[in-house]
C-alpha cells in the first residue's frame, strides 16, 4: 500500500531551460509578478547562495556578474508544461491528486503486492523527462506526510535516481530521525517553536509522542500528522473536482500609486477578474475583501497596510455587486499620504451557483437576478472585444512592469521555438 | 497531379475536443434518417498529433531540409515520445541551439541536411548532442 509524491525540480527554472539549450548549465532565476522577488532557482543558482523569496534588487548585481540568467515569470508557459506533466501522470495510475502547479500525489494501491514500485517510480521519472523535458523527483511511502519525508531524503542523501522509497519501519524511522520537525508537512515555524519547547526537535520524536497527548496539547490536525508519520493513512488522495474555497487576484505595482483616483480603477480591474474566475468555477461568494499595502522595502517611507471584508447578505457572482462591495471595502482602508505598492481582492465563503439561500431580511443591495447579463459580457470578452465597467482602468490591467519574460513557446503561433 | 477526396473539414475553430454532432435534442417526430450516419468532422490535430503531452511545435528556419519537403518557416510537429532511428528526421540540440536534420547512425553518426548545398554535422569527441524529439510532420503554408 503506497502513495507517491511527484515533484517537479525547480519547476519554473526547469521550464525556462527546455527551449533554451544554450542555458543548459547556466544559473537561472525566475522572478515574481513585477520582477519583485526570486521565486524559482536552478540548482546552479541555489549553489550561488541565491535564497528563495529574496528581493531581486538585493542579489541582481552579483547574480548577473557571475553569468546568471534571469526571467520574469511566464505563467502561460508554466501552466501548459504543468498540464502536460499531470496528463502523463494520469495515464499511469487511476488516482492522481494535482496538489499544486508542480506537485502531484499518485495512489499506487492498485499495484500488486510484489510489484517493483521503486522501478515504476524510476520509469515515470524517465518518461516525464523524455516526453516533456521536465525533471521530477519522486518520494514513495505509505502515507502522504511520509512521501514528503521521502522526497526530502532524495535531497539529503543526494540520490542520483531522484526516486526514493521508504517502506520498512527501519527505513521510515531512519528518515524521520534525520528530518527536523519544521520540515514535516503541516508543521509551520510557529508550531515547531512550540514543539521545540516540548523537547520535540525531529520528526521521529514527534512520531513517538502519544497521538492522544498531541491532540490534547496541540490540535486534531497535528494528531493526524503524528498518525501519518507512524504510517497510518489519514489523508486520502483527493480528486481535483472539489471546488475552490477562495479566489485571490492581487498584484504589485510597477510604479508606486499614491492617490485614490489611480488606485480605485486598479482594484476594480481585480474585482472584474476575480468575478470572472468565480463564474468560471460556477460559484457565488458572500464575502469580498480588499487589501492595500505600501512596500516593506522602502525603509524611510511611512508604512500602511489596510484590509477590510464586506459581508454580502445574499451570495453573488455578478461583477456589478462585487464592484460595489470592493469600493465599500477600499474607501475606509485607503489613507492618503502613502505610496502603495500592492493591492488585491479576495472572494470567499462560496456557495454553488445553483443553490440559493435567501436572506431573512430584505437586502437593500439585493444581488442582480439577471445572470444572463454577465453571461453575455463573459461571452463578448472571450473574443477580441473588451467590455469594461465604468470604474475600471481600461488602459492596462495594472501598472505592471515585466521585462524579461520568455516566449509563450507552446501556446502562441508567433512565439514557437526555432530550429535551423 | 491526382487528388483524392478525404473528407470535409469543420468550418469551426480546430480544437482537439469536439462536441460530437450526434448530441442532438430528442424530437418527438420521425427521427432524422441521417442521425445514425453522422460522424465528427476531420480533425487536423488528431491527424497530426498522436501524443499531445509529448508533442511540441517548432518553427523551421532556412533551406537545409528542402529535400524532405520542409521549407523555410514550416511548422514542425515534434513528438518527444517517439524514439528516433537511423534516417529519422529529428530536432536536436547542438552547440546551444536547435537544428532540424536527418539522423544518420551509420557509417558514422551525423546530422544530415536534405540539401546538397549544406554540409553534414558530425559529432566530435566531447561535443554534446541531445536529440529532443522526432519530427512527425511539417506544415508548409502557401
Amino acid at each position: 500500500m503506497s502513495l507517491a509524491l511527484v515533484d517537479c525540480e525547480s519547476f519554473y527554472a526547469s521550464c525556462e531551460r527546455i527551449f533554451r539549450p544554450d542555458l543548459k548549465h547556466v544559473p537561472i532565476v525566475v522572478l515574481s509578478n513585477n520582477d519583485g522577488c526570486v521565486i524559482a532557482r536552478s540548482t546552479e543558482a541555489k549553489q550561488m547562495g541565491i535564497g528563495m523569496g529574496v528581493p531581486w534588487f538585493k542579489v541582481k548585481d552579483a547574480f548577473l556578474a557571475q553569468g546568471g540568467k534571469v526571467f520574469s515569470s511566464n505563467f502561460t508557459f508554466y501552466g501548459d508544461m504543468s498540464n502536460r506533466v499531470m496528463n502523463i501522470l494520469e495515464g499511469f495510475v487511476p488516482k492522481v491528486e494535482v496538489y499544486s502547479i508542480d506537485e502531484a500525489f499518485l495512489e499506487l494501491d492498485s499495484l500488486e503486492e510484489n510489484y517493483n514500485i521503486y522501478g515504476f517510480g524510476c520509469h515515470i521519472r524517465g518518461l516525464v523527462k523524455q516526453w516533456t523535458g521536465v525533471p521530477v523527483r519522486i518520494g514513495i511511502a505509505p502515507t502522504k506526510t511520509l512521501t514528503k519525508i521521502a522526497l526530502n531524503e532524495v535531497k539529503r542523501l543526494n540520490i542520483p535516481t531522484k526516486v526514493h522509497q521508504i517502506t520498512s519501519t527501519k527505513e521510515i524511522r531512519e528518515a524521520l530521525a534525520n528530518t527536523p520537525v519544521n520540515d514535516v508537512w503541516g508543521v509551520g515555524r510557529r508550531l515547531s517553536e512550540h514543539l521545540n519547547r516540548a523537547k520535540i526537535f525531529n520528526a521521529l520524536q514527534l512520531a513517538d509522542t502519544d497521538p492522544r497527548h498531541i491532540k490534547h496539547k496541540f490540535s486534531v490536525v497535528l494528531e493526524r500528522t503524528v498518525r501519518e508519520l507512524r504510517g497510518q493513512r489519514c489523508l486520502d488522495i483527493e480528486n481535483n473536482l472539489t471546488a475552490k474555497k477562495q479566489i485571490v487576484v492581487s498584484r504589485s505595482f510597477g510604479a508606486r500609486v499614491a492617490d485614490l483616483k489611480t488606485l480605485r480603477p486598479i482594484v476594480s480591474n481585480f474585482a472584474v477578474r476575480a468575478a470572472e474566475k468565480l463564474r468560471h468555477e460556477k460559484q457565488k461568494c458572500s464575502q469580498v475583501s480588499v487589501f492595500v499595502r505600501t512596500s516593506p522595502f522602502s525603509d524611510h517611507k511611512p508604512q500602511h497596510t489596510g484590509y477590510k471584508t464586506i459581508e454580502l447578505a445574499t451570495p453573488t457572482n455578478d461583477t456589478r455587486d462585487i464592484l460595489i462591495a470592493a469600493k465599500k471595502a477600499l474607501l475606509p482602508i485607503f489613507r492618503s499620504g502613502y505610496d502603495y505598492a500592492k493591492a488585491g481582492i479576495l472572494l470567499s465563503r462560496f456557495t454553488s451557483e445553483t443553490s440559493k439561500q435567501y436572506s431573512l431580511f430584505k437586502d437593500p443591495n439585493e444581488p442582480k437576478e439577471n445572470s444572463k447579463f454577465m453571461e453575455y459580457i463573459d461571452q463578448l470578452n472571450a473574443y477580441e472585444t473588451q467590455v469594461y465597467f465604468a470604474s475600471q482602468n481600461t488602459k492596462r490591467w495594472s501598472p505592471m512592469k515585466q521585462n524579461m519574460t520568455s516566449p509563450k513557446y507552446t501556446t502562441c503561433w508567433y512565439e514557437l521555438p526555432v530550429a535551423n | 497531379m491526382k487528388v483524392d477526396y478525404i473528407g470535409e473539414i469543420s468550418s469551426d475553430k480546430l480544437t482537439a475536443d469536439y462536441i460530437p454532432y450526434y448530441a442532438e435534442a430528442v424530437h418527438a417526430g420521425f427521427p432524422s434518417p441521417a442521425s445514425d450516419y453522422i460522424e465528427s468532422p476531420i480533425d487536423l490535430n488528431k491527424h497530426l498529433i498522436k501524443n499531445s503531452s509529448a508533442t511540441f511545435l517548432v518553427r523551421a528556419q532556412g533551406q537545409s531540409m528542402l529535400g524532405s519537403g520542409i521549407t523555410d518557416k514550416a511548422v514542425l510537429v515534434v513528438d518527444r515520445s517517439i524514439k528516433p532511428v537511423h534516417n529519422s528526421i529529428v530536432v536536436a540540440a547542438i552547440d546551444g541551439e536547435f537544428v532540424c536534420k536527418r539522423l544518420k547512425l551509420k557509417p558514422r553518426m551525423c546530422l544530415m541536411p536534405d540539401n546538397p548545398e549544406y554540409p553534414p554535422i558530425f559529432i566530435n569527441h566531447g561535443q554534446e548532442l541531445e536529440i529532443v524529439g522526432t519530427v512527425t510532420a511539417a506544415i508548409n503554408k502557401f
